[in-house]
């Protein structure tokens, strides 16, 4: 074991994944002599060689396409896309390629292949260094999409999805990456270092796509969110004084409905938290399949604190974030007070 | 003022009266040189003569040898001779092989076409008169080698044995379709033939298939890839991020425009044809780059060699444009005769593939026309049994379909629960 931020886990995962397979290899812009402007890939290239992580041209359209090509032809690319903001260039190759190659060439060639985005808001990035493009994703079939809230998840996460037989959306809270944030703008930052997420297993571990994680038990109310907003949500939670249990997704799809159904059954009450843009987000299809699969047991309206339907606005960040004052909010009126 | 040391002029401000203002004419849209009810003209096309380019030697310097961008590179002259330093040295037999692929290729386009205006399937692509852009590659690559193909190389399968059968099956949908029913008629896919799975979006797949050549450096094979693109997807992203990424990473690659003059509509200058060349857009990337009579099938073949052993031997790859027409219309959902001059096709330069491959063959004494009409019937004979072995299987809208269950297999590689709700939803 050993302490690691989120960076630190993620470039531990993708060490150990190209120490063990050959056929693994990163690349993307700054990602190989620099190691990345987040430092992700910090050192890689002098340990596994330039081969093996590698700079690119500033073309997010052509390292994805490079990397389904690799991957069809039996390679396991890790891309790093540098901001989430900048995917729209490979948007066609991530969506109409990778997407559909296995479905189209009925299994004769598939795309193996991991894209890593740092994204999410709260470091002042502004519209191009701010947003949650997830829905874009979640919505189209044949791709995986994972949000990871911590540096041990991070880890394990981001080695089941290079072993992954479909192409992942691999999205990194970049506020996460020096310590965790529960929405609290105005206190001081905070590191991971003591933290029990942050004690991670210097080899090869997995934690498997598909499953979410109960990061606080309760009984009054279930609150679902991933990435940064797990953070906001336990804040949330412990200054309003209920006893929520809140699930971490850490894999949108595919989707652990049964820990959702589970639960939203015993609290009879729903939150649903996410810093992207509301309308068509995740968040409705969370609702609705709440409301599908858990309709008779719930005691009150499902409620939803996302970022406004805006672009990321610079200087209305904390206006924006949905901090732990809007989801106290939504508490409250999920479990009838005030009203 | 001096910069890193060089000199440069001072410059020298015109005097404002000095200046003449342009006449305002307005936006400059391109337009082809024949439209229908006009004369057809292809006088901007300028011949060279066969035998006439040089070839360079495959390690030479690309910026040796730029002025091929611009050059159209023929081995096959009015009579039907192999000239200049581009001509190969094949075997006869090899070069009869090649003419009947093509022949069969136009027979299969022929009896697809029909079969769509027949009602059997939903949609076709012929790619008449392009046979030898895709035959000639074939004869000069190895089915290890992966092709990443347009919708308009169907030669490519045809000449690497993939069976007729199989490709009606997926025109049709049915049964028997390698495909599952999943994809529009003519995107077939067969890894074991080196096809990769054509996606139908336009200029995607010349990006990735610099990734496999990527792949095949990375793996230190000597197989390569090879990827076609249409002159009017030269104007994608895709194509540009192709170019950028082979040449910085010296990716064992060849990139083929076929240039077949239209897309749709939209004649070659749409896409940027009439300001340079689609090869031309190679040098300033630092690519070899050949511009190739691709009616020539000894041209085609030889300057694809000649890109091949360039990325066998790791020197990178090479962009290469086949210079072709497409006779007929860009699907069978498209009428040519709404935007071109109805004869255009019949007064094409570089005239036909077939009929100039079948000319060199008499030449060298190996062919003649009884053999030709031999030859022609026999591919039509070998199409109409395949038709028919596959029509037993189902066409478009008969009951002999793939099981309707695996509408749900194959979009990850395990059903996740959602998929497997929603497959019990519609009944199955």
């Amino acid at each position: 074991m050993a302490t690691m931020n989120m960076v630190k886990a993620l470039n531990s995962a993708l060490d150990v994944m190209m120490e063990r397979n050959p056929d693994v290899l990163t690349f993307g812009e700054d990602v190989g002599y620099f190691g990345g402007v987040f430092r992700v890939t910090e050192g890689l290239q002098a340990r596994h060689g330039k081969q093996r992580c590698f700079d690119t041209p500033i073309a997010e359209g052509g390292i994805v396409a490079a990397a389904i090509g690799m991957g069809a032809h039996g390679l396991r690319p890790v891309v790093e896309i540098q901001f989430a903001d900048y995917i729209y260039p490979a948007f066609d190759q991530i969506v109409s390629e990778a997407a559909r190659l296995r479905y189209r060439s009925a299994g004769q060639f598939s795309a193996p292949i991991t894209i890593r985005s740092p994204y999410g808001g709260g470091i002042f990035g502004g519209q191009v260094h701010s947003q949650s493009p997830e829905g874009l994703f979640t919505h189209v079939a044949g791709l995986k999409t994972v949000v990871p809230s911590n540096p041990y998840d991070a880890k394990g996460l981001l080695i089941s999805a290079i072993e992954d037989n479909d192409p992942v959306i691999f999205l990194e809270p970049k506020r996460l990456y020096n310590g965790p944030f529960d929405g609290h703008h105005d206190r001081a930052v905070r590191a991971w270092a003591g933290r029990p997420e942050a004690e991670v297993p210097e080899g090869y571990y997995k934690v498997p796509l598909g499953k979410a994680a109960i990061v606080r038990p309760g009984q009054a109310v279930t609150m679902l969110a991933y990435g940064t907003m797990v953070h906001v949500a336990v804040a949330a939670a412990e200054e309003a004084g209920i006893d929520a249990e809140i699930i971490d997704l850490r894999t949108l799809i595919p989707l652990d409905i049964e820990t959702i159904e589970a639960s939203v059954r015993r609290t009879g009450r729903c939150v649903i938290v996410h810093e992207a843009t509301r309308t068509s987000g995740f968040g409705a299809e969370l609702i609705a399949l709440v409301q599908e699969h858990c309709f008779y047991h719930l005691e009150a309206p499902i409620e939803r604190v996302t970022g406004w339907d805006t672009p990321y606005p610079h200087v209305f960040e904390w206006e924006y974030f949905p901090g732990p004052a809007r989801v106290i909010e939504a508490l409250r009126r999920v479990m009838g007070d005030g009203r | 003022m001096t910069r890193a040391g060089i000199a440069t002029p001072k410059p020298v401000s015109p005097a404002l009266d000095d200046i003449v203002p342009p006449p305002l004419t307005g936006l400059r849209i391109p337009e082809p040189q024949a439209r229908p009810g006009t004369a057809p003209d292809f006088s901007g096309l300028v011949l060279p003569h066969a035998g006439a380019a040089r070839r360079p030697a495959v390690d030479d310097h690309p910026g040796l040898f730029r002025e091929l961008a611009y050059d159209l590179i023929r081995v096959l002259d009015e009579d039907g001779n192999a000239v200049g330093p581009w001509a190969p040295s094949l075997d006869p037999q090899l070069l009869c092989a090649a003419l009947m692929d093509m022949l069969v290729t136009r027979a299969y386009d022929h009896r697809m076409y029909r079969a769509q205006r027949a009602g059997k399937t939903s949609f076709y692509m012929k790619s008449t008169g392009e046979e030898a852009v895709s035959v000639g590659a074939a004869l000069a690559l190895t089915n290890a080698d992966m092709c990443f193909p347009t919708y308009r190389q169907q030669g490519l399968l045809i000449s690497r044995g993939y069976p007729l059968v199989d490709m009606m099956c997926q025109i049709y949908s049915n049964a028997r379709d390698p495909l599952k029913g999943r994809q529009m008629p003519v995107m077939y896919s067969s890894r074991e033939h080196g096809f990769f799975s054509i996606s139908g979006n336009l200029g995607t797949q010349f990006s990735q298939a610099v990734g496999w050549g990527m792949a095949c450096a990375y793996k230190r094979e000597s197989h390569i890839a090879a990827a076609w693109i249409g002159d009017g997807a030269t104007a994608e992203g895709d194509f540009h991020y192709a170019l950028t990424m082979a040449a910085v990473y010296h990716a064992p690659v060849i990139l083929n425009v076929v240039n077949n003059q239209w897309a749709i509509s939209s004649f070659h200058g749409i896409a940027g044809g009439l300001e340079t060349t689609f090869a031309a857009r190679g040098i300033g990337v630092g690519l070899p780059a050949l511009r190739v009579d691709g009616n020539d099938l000894l041209a085609v073949y030889a300057a694809t060699s000649w890109a091949a052993e360039r990325a066998r031997r790791n020197l990178g790859a090479t962009l290469i444009e086949m210079v072709t027409y497409r006779r007929e219309g860009h699907s069978t959902s498209d009428d040519p005769t709404r935007y071109r001059p109805v004869d255009e096709p019949d007064v094409w330069p570089l005239g036909d593939p077939v009929e100039r491959l079948k000319r060199h063959l008499v030449r060298l004494g190996i062919w003649d026309d009884a053999q030709h009409a031999a030859a022609t019937a026999q591919a039509e004979e070998q199409v109409k049994a395949a038709a028919k072995e596959a029509e037993g299987f189902g066409t478009l809208g008969s009951d002999q379909r793939p099981s309707v269950a695996s509408m749900f297999d194959d979009v990850y590689e395990e059903m996740p629960w959602h998929l497997r709700r929603q497959r019990q939803e519609l009944g199955i």
